[in-house]
């Protein structure tokens, strides 16, 4: 009779550990081996960046919409009005925007990617494309991979325009403004402190979003119900990701620029 | 008795001076303490095509992953064109796997795909062909000859089971494989399918001379495409011979297989 050997949970977790830094290193290699895939890069960028403009440009305007709506009344109540452009930009910009559209890209993206890569793998797409002698890796993970670092920063600051547009069209539901003096009181708030350690955050939250929804997707078990926990567990581990990049880009920003 | 004659691995007839192009010997393979292969021993011929029957679970699609390298065996030997597979280097198995052609039971079409960009996949990625002209003429020639010339542009999900073996058939046949390996190929089609398919598992024997290895539980098929025949059980060979010196076996295991053969 054979014995089932149990696998202690802190191993199996090093293990993984392990996996993603092997995962990793494989989508790093080929980057750089053999022929970059172009079209299905386009393909991925379109797929991501395109397809969720809409779902990312309405929550942005919402978030716009919202913050101001709740900013006003304490704003108001210091005799701070005028302060409202001002105090939305800089929020808006240096971390609701970045944060809150990455979350809708790990909600729509990580899940997509996991659940598709997942599908294959399930009904033997990714076993076929490996013994066709083609590379899976190169294919499906460096194009994904890259897609979405590309186009999550893209996104952040479609958003981030789109917004503050929101921010604008709330404070003239009680007060008037125009567009020009908003925008002028937007812009003038912002320095590159705010908006450059922004950007660059965000790129890792795309790197994080690919990688994640790749990983899941790569390494789900076979049997439709793993589908499911890939597209599922893509998006919990990367909006976690998300927080913890957040955690660490708060703190080397602030050591960097708010001395 | 013929799991005597499986002991030593390779019984062949007319085949036996032909050049032997995946040799299979001692290959165990277990996953965890799991004991799937026990002691497989297998030659396959240039030319010949060997069937492999078994109760699902036996493992015969692990044999196969491990003779395209998609798995690693825990012991033993798997040599494909003289080549040890677990010593290939990646470009190596990349060049060995350019070789072989794999059929999957689904069919593996990717699906974000139509049939053709399916079939131009592995011309463009594997064969680096660029010329849209000679793509197109190969692309057109293997669904020619799996008779799917009609379905050039549908996705996979406007396919019947059927029409998506012929198309991954094609898929697969269309870098001109020197190997085939099929897994199951008729499982799931209806008899009138599953003959046509096993007459083309014969045509392609014929027409691009592949040597083949053909999983599956359709004893039709077994017939029509066979030249060996082995029985697998609990992880090894039982049995091995042709389809009729099988038939008449006097082994209790073996005549299961053909109960209702006439």
């Amino acid at each position: 009779m054979e014995e089932e050997v149990m696998i202690p949970a802190w191993k199996k977790w090093f293990e993984a550990i392990g996996d993603q830094v092997a995962f990793f290193f494989k989508f790093f290699k080929n980057i750089f081996v053999g022929g970059f895939e172009w079209s299905e890069f386009v393909r991925q960028c379109f797929e991501i960046g395109y397809r969720s403009l809409m779902l990312v440009g309405i929550t942005s305007f919402i978030m716009g919409v919202v913050l101001i709506l709740q900013l006003r009344p304490t704003l108001v109540a210091f005799g701070a009005a005028s302060m409202l452009p001002k105090t939305l930009s800089v929020s808006f910009i240096r971390e609701i925007g970045p944060v809150i559209i990455a979350i809708i890209c790990a909600g729509k993206i990580a899940s997509s990617i996991g659940a598709e890569l997942g599908s294959m793998k399930v009904t033997e797409q990714l076993d076929a494309m490996e013994v066709s002698g083609a590379n899976p890796t190169q294919y499906l993970v460096v194009t994904r991979i890259i897609a979405t670092t590309i186009m999550v920063p893209i996104l952040s600051v479609f958003g981030d325009a789109i917004g503050l547009f929101g921010g604008f069209l709330a404070l003239n539901i009680r007060d008037s403004i125009s567009f020009q003096l908003y925008f002028t009181k937007v812009i003038a708030a912002l320095d590159f402190t705010d908006f450059i350690p922004a950007l660059v955050k965000t790129i890792f939250f795309g790197f994080a979003i690919g990688f994640v929804g790749c990983y899941k997707g790569f390494t789900s078990n076979k049997g439709t119900e793993s589908v499911g926990i890939a597209a599922n567990s893509a998006v919990v581990t990367a909006s976690l990701w998300i927080f913890v990049i957040d955690a660490i880009a708060v703190q080397v920003t602030s050591l960097l620029f708010y001395k | 008795m013929e799991a005597d004659k499986t002991k030593t691995g390779q019984k062949h007839t007319a085949a036996d001076k032909r050049e032997t192009v995946i040799c299979v010997s001692g290959l165990k393979k277990s996953f965890g303490t799991k004991k799937v292969l026990k002691d497989i021993n297998l030659d396959l011929r240039k030319g010949e095509n060997i069937v492999i029957l078994g109760r699902s679970g036996t493992g015969k699609s692990v044999t196969i992953q491990c003779i395209v390298g998609m798995l690693k065996p825990t012991e033993g030997s798997v040599k494909v064109f003289g080549r040890e597979v677990s010593e290939l280097s990646d470009e190596e198995l990349k060049e060995m796997r350019m070789k072989i052609g794999f059929l999957f039971q689904s069919g593996a079409l990717y699906d974000s795909m139509t049939v053709r960009e399916n079939l131009e996949f592995p011309l463009t990625r594997v064969l680096k062909l660029t010329d849209q002209a000679e793509i197109d003429k190969k692309v057109e020639d293997a669904l020619d000859s799996v008779g799917l010339l009609d379905a050039i542009d549908k996705l996979p999900s406007d396919l019947s089971g059927g029409m998506r073996k012929r198309a991954g058939l094609a898929r697969t046949i269309i870098v001109n494989p020197e190997i085939m390996l099929y897994d199951e190929p008729t499982t799931g089609l209806d008899p009138i399918t599953s003959r046509e398919i096993s007459d083309l598992i014969l045509n392609i024997q014929k027409k691009l001379k592949t040597s083949s290895i053909i999983i599956t539980h359709d004893m039709e098929c077994a017939r029509i495409a066979s030249d060996r025949v082995v029985i697998m059980d609990d992880g090894k060979y039982i049995a091995e011979g042709t389809f009729d010196e099988l038939h008449k076996s006097k082994n209790e295991i073996v005549k299961s297989y053909f109960l209702d053969i006439s």
